[in-house]
């Protein structure tokens, strides 16, 4: 089976009561009691204050987990290609411009309509860090986060470069609430970089797989990474949080999944 | 990058279903562009609407996809025999090495507006039959073209705004690239809805009457809708000096992204980001500017657009290269508009026909570039498409016929 290489030189975690990838980690190996909370989600101070008053909360979480994954890294932001993967997009956004097409009027504020894009945190990314390299948005569903890692794989794979991957996914307010039942905020974050990196935290191989997907022990945890597509990228965090080598697999169509390797 | 030799495509817009109508219509420099009929919309305007599509029934195992851009999407399949080519491919690869990759920007979201109509009369909640996975989710056009074709590799929807089909050829080449998949079905399906229209409306950039990109008076784009699909498969070792001999092979050469990181709804005023695009694809390919034949621009009609994408091809191109906006005959098919102008250029190639630029009074004096107003028909050997979405996220993809040297 062929497969994909790269070092992870960073990673970035927002979640319900997790705040960091230090403080996701110590909940990962059980070091710290998880604590569900509502996602805290900091002010993207890194925006020009016209865009920092446009974005919403699917923006703040992804350009929160994105910036903390390169800081990591080390790496100029401006420098980095990304790829940016989420199920849903901004669900607040989605509800007011669908309320506001059954009013008389049908009145959508351009800044409503701009942000409807799927690529808008992305988009508020390369603002926010002048940064000019491309940038691929996709979506697929609850496999989303596998499908963002497999493209981040590949361009690493092919322009020898780092990519910035960034996996976000936030809950819409009702009705949609009821039929696409995400409960909160959910963003991972890793920046991966060729094999030969210099400050690598560990090294990956993946590849796709019909072998069924890793789950977590924790019940929470597990419930987490079923409630918010984001999160089934989990169990790459849990196997990175208790280092050494180990295989998981990653959620992603009912077909395939992604089967990473973690190199000791 | 290697080429990836396209074997098979199809594109239905206002321009009719498949190919055949297609090329008549740029031979004939017809417009699809009508008065907006669309649903209950009352805006002063013109869209490229594609006929039938209402009709179209699914297959009875994937009625839970049923939507508009669901049922665009079969509409598109079922054209020139693409789903026969698509299972003559998957007989040679496997199923599971097929990838599908479908750029869509508002997938199935027309359903959900109307269910948000429904909703005072039934106490808040949508209706009983609303589907957000099947319909709404972006990736359900993607999940239905892999369900309807039964490929089983990898899939995802492409959703970069305007450049998101451009984008879906990328993507699958660099797994063709990796060697974890063998072929793909890329496209682009994006269909008529509410909130693009009203929301081009707010941003004052839909032309009243039909667009006229790069004309001196252009007051903005005319929203259409289509389906375009193309079979992208890497070239076998033991047929690819068959393939070179073959001069009426097309290969995907290069595809070259970018960022503007400007604004999420205005371009970069110099073109810079669209600049980046097309070197990159050139790059890619190992090409230089004056090695293009064609450029199918992406040329919306809004002001900002064309002048910026004039400056980004001329600072690049100079002033001679043949290029045009098809975007007056199909109207911006948004996400669906990377995969339609890439089967255009397809086209281009593989006819040599170089569609004109219709509706131009006169050139905008500002964009000194080469634009045929006029069908031409010529030769060509490599072909360019540009495409550039909202969030500042750019696309170009370079097609040739043969292997140029």
């Amino acid at each position: 089976m062929r497969r994909l290489a790269a070092a992870i030189e960073g990673i970035g975690v927002l979640g319900p009561g997790l705040d960091s990838w230090l403080s996701t980690a110590a909940v990962l190996t059980g070091a710290r009691a998880y604590e569900p909370a509502r996602t805290i989600l900091p002010a993207p101070s890194a925006l020009p204050s016209a865009e920092r008053r446009r974005a919403g909360r699917v923006i703040k979480l992804a350009l929160a987990v994105a910036a903390e994954a390169v800081a990591q890294a080390g790496r100029p932001a401006r420098s980095l290609p990304s790829v940016f993967a989420s199920s849903g997009g901004d669900g607040d956004n989605c509800h007011e411009i669908c309320t506001a097409l059954t009013e008389t009027e049908r009145s959508i504020s351009p800044t409503r309509f701009h942000n409807s894009v799927h690529n808008a945190a992305a988009g508020y990314w390369s603002i926010a860090n002048g940064c000019t390299e491309g940038s691929v948005t996709l979506c697929a569903y609850d496999g989303s986060f596998a499908a963002g890692l497999l493209e981040a794989l590949s361009q690493v794979a092919q322009s020898h470069a780092p990519v910035l991957l960034v996996g976000y996914d936030s809950d819409y307010p009702p009705p949609l609430q009821l039929h696409r039942r995400i409960p909160d905020a959910f963003g991972l974050s890793l920046l991966l970089a060729p094999v030969d990196s210099t400050r690598a935290l560990a090294t990956l191989h993946a590849g796709l797989s019909p072998q069924p997907p890793s789950r977590l022990a924790h019940p929470a945890l597990e419930a987490l990474r079923l409630d918010i597509p984001a999160a089934r990228g989990l169990p790459l965090l849990e196997r990175l949080a208790h280092g050494g080598a180990g295989v998981i697999a990653l959620d992603y169509l009912d077909t395939v999944r992604l089967a990473v390797e973690i190199d000791a | 990058m290697s080429p990836l030799r396209i074997s098979h495509y199809t594109a239905t817009s206002c321009l009719g279903t498949g190919l055949a109508a297609t090329l008549a219509a740029l031979e004939n420099e017809r417009s699809g562009l009508a008065a907006c009929d669309f649903e209950t919309v009352s805006l002063e305007t013109q869209i490229g609407r594609v006929a039938g599509v209402d009709a179209v029934a699914l297959a009875p195992h994937l009625r839970a996809f049923d939507c508009r851009n669901n049922r665009l999407a079969q509409l598109g399949l079922e054209q020139d025999g693409f789903m026969a080519a698509v299972e003559a491919s998957a007989a040679r690869w496997g199923r599971e090495r097929m990838g599908v990759f479908i750029g869509t920007s508002t997938s199935g979201i027309l359903e959900t507006e109307i269910a948000f109509r429904a909703r005072d009369s039934l106490g808040g909640d949508l209706p009983a039959d609303f589907d957000y996975e099947h319909r709404q989710n972006s990736f359900s056009v993607s999940d239905y073209v892999r369900r309807r074709l039964e490929l089983t590799g990898p899939a995802a929807s492409l959703c970069t705004a305007c450049s998101s089909s451009a984008k879906a050829f990328a993507v699958a080449q660099r797994l063709i690239d990796a060697n974890l998949i063998d072929a793909a079905v890329v496209g682009g399906v994006d269909s008529l809805c509410l909130t693009t229209l009203y929301g081009f409306q707010a941003l004052q950039l839909m032309a009243r009457a039909a667009c006229r990109p790069f004309d001196r008076g252009r007051d903005g784009l005319s929203i259409g809708e289509a389906a375009a699909f193309a079979l992208i498969e890497r070239a076998p070792p033991a047929t690819r000096a068959a393939d070179e001999a073959d001069a009426e092979t097309i290969f995907l050469l290069g595809a070259g992204e970018s960022s503007d990181a400007h604004h999420m709804s205005a371009p970069h005023p110099e073109g810079a980001g669209a600049r980046m695009a097309m070197q990159r694809a050139l790059d890619a390919a190992g090409l230089t500017p004056a090695a293009i034949d064609y450029i199918n621009l992406h040329g919306t009609g809004t002001p900002s657009n064309d002048a910026t994408e004039a400056r980004a091809v001329g600072s690049l191109f100079g002033t001679d290269t043949p290029c045009s906006s098809t975007k007056a005959a199909t109207g911006h098919t948004l996400g669906a508009a990377g995969a339609l102008e890439a089967v255009i250029c397809l086209l281009v190639l593989r006819y040599g026909v170089l569609p004109a630029g219709l509706n131009l009074t006169e050139l905008d004096p500002q964009c000194p570039i080469n634009y045929l107003t006029r069908m031409r028909r010529a030769s060509p050997v490599t072909a360019l498409s540009n495409s550039f979405g909202f969030g500042g996220v750019n696309c170009a993809l370079l097609f040739g016929r043969g292997v140029p040297v």
